[in-house]
């Protein structure tokens, strides 16, 4: 108790400190840095407040002045006679550092008008060291090729279980902050078990684990799961949600399409470890390789992705240029990381992408076969061209892991190249009917240069530069990813940015040996995963340490585990897992499971197949979360409601929010007491006593063993249940009405729905749904 | 114990709110939605919200009556006597200045110009145009701002519509309700700051999607919540039939005792915000209910917005919830109403759609009026573009079909600070804008004015760029503010 008040104290004056701390931010200031960087110190705020009008972008340049390279920010000012931007070594005489540090509205920067605000007293010191000491500029840190740094010096050498933990631990060490204990076995598997296969641990693998007490426990259960094939499925959701899968065309009609072959083949991949290099390769080129197989062409499909306009009446033209847009942007986002589509209609006002640039990277995907339009709803197929035709033999021979039950040949919109080369031309502010000048195929030359002797001005050409070593980009973009959806925020906590306007890694060297690595070991997926779980880093304890909250409130140095929701999918997995009834099938059509009335007939056009919600019955109820049919227009709302990509654009990271509604879901979805009523079931088959029971259930759902203030409470509330029950003050029959999985009338009704109700409670807990 | 324990816990959710709020001016809705109580009006956190709104609002509330399919105003606003006149003739091209067409009329040789078969009067003060199919519409003129000179970039529906609700074409962008929660935060505990209602008429129709009411990049607590006037009213809300509210109350209290044990353990605020939530969704079980049900609506108010009003999932049932949802505080009332797509036999799909729409809007304006609240309420009527004023297909007297068309069309709005009376003038074909154009842009700049924000500062910081409803542009239409 007593430690208890201590705590309670303890957080009460941390917690009022970060409170005082926030609101007089200027007390709380850091010392200025012994050297200012200009990557880390000053471009940031550059980019900013001052880029809007004076960087990269040439139509928006004010008093053709720029301040993002040294060339143009030295030399004389054109509209001010005599003055310079920036002199080296002399702030008081640099025009910049006059004009953002003076209070005259009308002379300082940024413009009141902008909207930008002021820069803070301390950015304003930072400006006068930066240029006292040289105002030297450094290249943009994510276009440099990444280089593993020599591991840090850390006092505390006792932790380190790998490489990540020295440079953890060096930061920790920076901020004076330690590394928090281990986690509990128990904690420590069941966030193991859903990082790697996005489900509960099962009852064996729990007593394996907590049995078995060789020095290498942890890591034979990280090989078992990683060896699982509910890896590549877990693996799969963050892919689709980059690929915008779907299995509809969006839209107004909003008709039905079958690319979920090519779905199938994303965790076929993941669980064959293809490297990432041609996992990509396939993906972005598959049909250009040489002697491309079926399969190959088949991964192609994740740039067919996108919505497909069915309404009557369009020009074709305009949405065959979105759709190229569509797949430009999600190249850019999804792979290298970068927000390329401000230059579709102007030079990018803070990354070194002109627009030109922009319609370069555009005319790899131009060159495609697919038309803009292939007629209304009434027309619809469930593939565009091109298609890839695939057969029931080739199912059975070659593309195995399409599951595909039926005979009859089936169809799936990929990629494919027009014999003759189409023109590109930059599209003046992006429109589609205003073609200006004619530009070639290039990918990104702020990134990479492209080497037009080696790699050919194609799709393929763009492929190998995307996974070239030399690529400073894709190797980090993927693995910050990876990181992300372990330790929920990334190195760099703007997945989507690696940009000027994207937020600086908060460990940099790590991000970059780990990219390094990744390479330098046949860019192996399973193997960097394995790397990140097996550090000490991974295995912290989640309970949130005082000191941590006061000097780290955000936790980006990682002083302990995140305490994370499991995602949308996970949700419904682990009701249907932890109460079997979870129908483990791999891939194949999406399914229609239980679904609140008259969503999809409230939205609908009243045109086309999913006009009306069918729902589906027996086994395909009880599927993964991952493979629920996502309608375009009316996507799952459970889902939704979890914060699951509506799959309208490529998205590569999802929010974690916390709202009412979610505990609708919890609490009445037919889903959530189906599992209870069948839970309950299996126990009572079982030969155990009443107690055993309640525990049982609670281990199969927290993924540990209840504590005795727990267990005391459910069962109190059990057995005040049950009493209500046997007096027919409550109705049992009517409780334990609910979903399609049979009734067991053999079974005592009273116990039954007391034992159901007890599950629910469980279902609803807040550490249900958290990886702690 | 017990009062340190609270106090702790406010203190965790103000550091919450802190770090969220550091993001921009973020997460205002955070304040209510999400933990209402702990932000009801303590002194620190309304010195936290000081510049929002950034001037003072005429209007606090909105009710959004989307006539989506896109009406046409020939044949409801704009009168056009010269079309009757030239009734068969082709548009002459010096007219069309080689608008681009969708591909319905594109290839048709000839644009017969249809004048509406139906008759015009004027009414109000502003002796404003209306025809006969809106015998109720036009008893409120004198509460209307009818804006004729609407204009848009789109001629598809979804483009078009995805432009009015998200301020682009394309992309997920945050919706205008989810800004305004965004912005303004929510004026009640137990609701969304944003609700969203669904109807259907006859006539051709176009689907709604959901991403119409999406948060985008904001916070999922600004995402439009969509309510029906049926027995579900909020999805997942009605506890199982076996479980009334004694039992609810009784299973959140051990929930709240199993997760205070957790709390112990890890000390993570989320897990006090998570019991919040369940109290939130609690309240809402009695508070959603309690309005979406009709039936002790007085006779009069029924007898004002007509029998169907007591339909669940009919327009004027949706009308009148809109008016309980904003009367208790809802911030943004978001209404589609389908089947206004008028591509052939529009004569006859346009009768109906005003049979079942034209009561309930004007009714919605009296019935805010005599309670006081259409001063501070702003009612928005429109679609997603216009109608041409050719025909597509066959021309007769008594039938025709209009096309899209996005250069001119006609929206009004009413309360809410807006002034009433016609604004711009459309030249003598109803084809191109005379006088006062008002593009989308400018119109949500004026919708956001009056609410009392300036549509240039309500930013969202979003992968390195400051988003706003109104992109780059859009002029607030200050003549059409009382």
């Amino acid at each position: 108790m007593a430690l208890r008040q201590f705590f309670i104290l303890a957080c009460l004056l941390l917690a009022a400190l970060t409170w005082n701390a926030c609101l007089h931010k200027t007390d709380d200031s850091p010392s200025l840095p012994d050297v200012v960087s200009y990557n880390f110190h000053i471009r940031p705020i550059l980019s900013d407040k001052c880029f809007k009008c004076h960087g990269p972008d040439a139509a928006k340049r004010e008093a053709s002045l720029r301040l993002d390279s040294a060339q143009y920010a030295y030399a004389p000012l054109k509209e001010t006679k005599g003055a310079f931007a920036i002199i080296p070594g002399k702030p008081e005489e640099s025009e910049l550092f006059k004009r953002i540090s003076s209070t005259d509205t009308s002379y300082m920067m940024p413009q009141v008008d902008s909207h930008l605000g002021a820069l803070s007293p301390y950015e304003i010191k930072l400006f006068e060291k930066w240029i006292k000491q040289g105002a030297k500029y450094e290249p943009h840190w994510a276009f440099t090729k990444p280089v593993k740094a020599p591991l840090p010096e850390v006092k505390n050498k006792e932790w380190a279980k790998n490489e990540i933990d020295d440079f953890v631990e060096k930061k920790l060490e920076d901020i004076g902050l330690a590394p928090n204990e281990e986690a509990t076995k128990e904690h420590l598997l069941k966030r193991l078990s859903f990082d790697l296969t996005g489900l509960p641990p099962t009852e064996e693998m729990m007593d394996r684990f907590l049995t078995d007490n060789s020095r290498n426990a942890y890591e034979k259960m990280v090989d078992a799961l990683l060896q699982s094939n509910r890896y590549g499925e877990k693996m799969a959701v963050h892919w689709l949600d980059i690929a915008r899968y779907s299995d509809s065309y969006g839209y107004q009609d909003d008709n039905v399409r079958t690319q979920w072959p090519w779905r199938d083949w994303v965790i076929h991949a993941f669980n064959e470890n293809l490297p990432y290099d041609k996992f990509l390769t396939w993906q972005i080129a598959g049909d250009m390789l040489p002697n491309a197989t079926k399969e190959q062409i088949l991964a192609t499909a994740f740039f067919r992705n996108h919505k497909y306009t069915e309404e009557g009446g369009v020009v074709a033209e305009e949405y065959r240029v979105e759709y190229i847009i569509d797949k430009t942007k999600t190249y850019a986002k999804g792979i290298l990381g970068l927000t390329a589509e401000c230059a579709q209609c102007h030079d990018h006002k803070y990354d070194p992408i002109t627009q030109k640039d922009y319609y370069q990277l555009f005319a790899f995907f131009n060159n495609t076969k697919e038309v803009g339009y292939e007629g209304d709803v009434t027309a619809s197929k469930p593939a565009k061209q091109p298609i890839l035709a695939i057969s029931p033999e080739e199912i059975k021979n070659v593309l195995t892991f399409i599951n595909r039950k039926d005979t009859g040949s089936m169809m799936v919109s990929v990629m494919g190249e027009r014999d003759t080369v189409r023109k590109t031309f930059v599209l003046e502010r992006g429109a589609y009917d205003r073609p200006a000048t004619e530009v070639q195929p290039s990918p990104l030359r702020a990134v990479l240069k492209f080497d037009t002797t080696r790699g050919k001005r194609n799709r393929l050409g763009l492929a190998e530069w995307t996974v070239s070593r030399d690529n400073p980009l894709t190797a980090r973009v993927f693995v910050n990813q990876v990181w992300q959806e372990i330790f929920g925020r990334g190195l760099v906590k703007t997945t989507g940015d690696f940009g000027m306007q994207g937020e600086l890694p908060s460990h940099p060297e790590l991000l970059d040996w780990l990219a390094v690595d990744f390479m330098e070991h046949g860019w192996n997926i399973k193997r960097l995963i394995k790397q990140i779980v097996l550090s000490a880093t991974y295995r912290q304890s989640a309970k949130v340490p005082a000191q941590s909250l006061k000097k780290d409130p955000e936790n980006k140095y990682l002083s302990h585990a995140p305490r994370l929701r499991l995602q949308a999918e996970a949700v419904r997995d682990m009701v249907l897992a932890s109460s079997g009834l979870l129908v483990g099938t791999i891939g194949g059509p999406s399914v229609k499971p239980y679904q609140p009335k008259g969503l999809w007939e409230a939205a609908t056009s009243g045109r086309g197949e999913l006009a009306t919600y069918k729902q589906d019955k027996g086994e395909a109820l009880y599927r993964r979360g991952m493979y629920t049919f996502i309608k375009l227009t009316v996507p799952p709302p459970g889902m939704i409601m979890f914060d699951a990509s509506n799959r309208d654009q490529c998205e590569v990271k999802r929010l974690q929010t916390n709202t009412p509604l979610q505990a609708l879901v919890m609490m009445n979805d037919p889903t959530v007491l189906e599992a209870s009523r069948v839970l309950a079931q299996k126990l009572l088959e079982e030969k155990s006593s009443a107690d055993d029971k309640l525990r049982k259930a609670f281990r199969r759902i927290l993924c540990r063993n209840a504590n005795e203030k727990e267990f005391a409470i459910l069962k109190q509330y059990h057995d005040e249940q049950l009493v209500a029950f046997r007096q027919r003050k409550m109705d049992a029959a009517k409780t334990l009405d609910v979903g399609e999985y049979p009734l067991n009338e053999s079974l005592d009704k009273p116990a039954t729905a007391a034992l159901m109700k007890a599950i629910d409670l469980l279902y609803n807990m807040e550490e249900a749904i958290i990886k702690s | 114990m017990e009062k340190e324990f609270l106090e702790h816990r406010l203190t965790m959710n103000r550091r919450r709110f802190l770090s969220k709020l550091s993001l921009g001016v973020g997460s205002v809705a955070l304040g209510s939605l999400l933990i209402p109580d702990l932000f009801g009006g303590k002194a620190d956190e309304d010195a936290l919200l000081t510049g929002l709104p950034h001037f003072a609002p005429k209007a606090k509330r909105i009710i959004y009556l989307f006539q989506n399919g896109a009406p046409s105003q020939l044949d409801l606003f704009d009168y056009k006597p010269k079309l009757q006149e030239m009734f068969g003739q082709d548009l002459p091209a010096s007219i069309r200045m080689g608008q681009r067409l969708t591909g319905m009329t594109a290839d048709q040789k000839k644009f017969p110009l249809a004048g509406s078969m139906f008759q015009f009067n004027q009414y109000g003060q502003a002796r404003a145009w209306m025809s006969e199919l809106l015998p109720y519409t036009s008893k409120v003129v004198d509460d209307l701002c009818i804006i004729k000179t609407m204009h848009t970039e789109a001629i598809n529906h979804d483009p078009a519509l995805t432009f009015f609700q998200t301020g682009a074409q394309v992309g997920n962008r945050p919706s205008m309700g989810a800004w305004l929660s965004y912005g303004l935060g929510s004026e009640n505990k137990n609701l969304p700051a944003f609700c969203v209602l669904l109807s259907k008429g006859k006539g051709n129709g176009q689907g709604v999607y959901s991403k119409l009411w999406t948060n985008g990049f904001l916070d999922s607590v600004h995402q439009g919540v969509q309510f029906s006037s049926g027995e579900n009213p909020v999805l997942y809300l009605n506890n199982h039939e076996s479980i009334d509210r004694a039992d609810r109350r009784n299973m959140l209290d051990h929930l709240a005792a199993l997760n205070d044990e957790t709390y112990k353990e890890f000390g993570d605020p989320e897990i006090q915000a998570k019991v919040q939530q369940y109290e939130m969704a609690y309240r809402m079980q009695t508070a959603v209910p309690e309005i979406t049900d009709v039936s002790k609506e007085p006779e009069d108010i029924v007898k004002l917005y007509g029998p169907n009003c007591l339909v669940p999932g009919t327009y004027a049932a949706n009308c009148l919830l809109a008016r309980k949802l904003s009367e208790n505080g809802v911030r943004f009332v978001q209404l589609y109403h389908q089947g206004w797509d008028g591509h052939g036999n529009l004569p006859g799909e346009i009768r109906g759609q005003c049979l079942d729409t034209d009561q309930a809007s004007a009714a919605l304006i009296t019935d805010l009026k005599q309670r006081g609240l259409l001063d501070e309420t702003l009612v928005i009527w429109g679609g997603e573009f216009g109608r041409t004023n050719y025909c597509q297909g066959v021309l007769k007297k008594d039938n025709y079909g209009r096309d899209h068309h996005p250069r001119c069309f006609t929206i009004w709005m009413a309360g809410g600070g807006v002034k009433p009376g016609v604004y711009g003038e459309t030249d003598e074909f109803g084809y191109n804008v005379v006088q006062d154009p008002v593009h989308v842009h400018d119109f949500h700049a004026t919708v956001l004015n009056l609410m009392g924000l300036d549509h240039e500062k309500l930013t969202f910081k979003h992968l390195g760029r400051r988003y706003r409803l109104t992109d780059v542009s859009g002029t607030v239409i200050k003549k059409i503010i009382a």
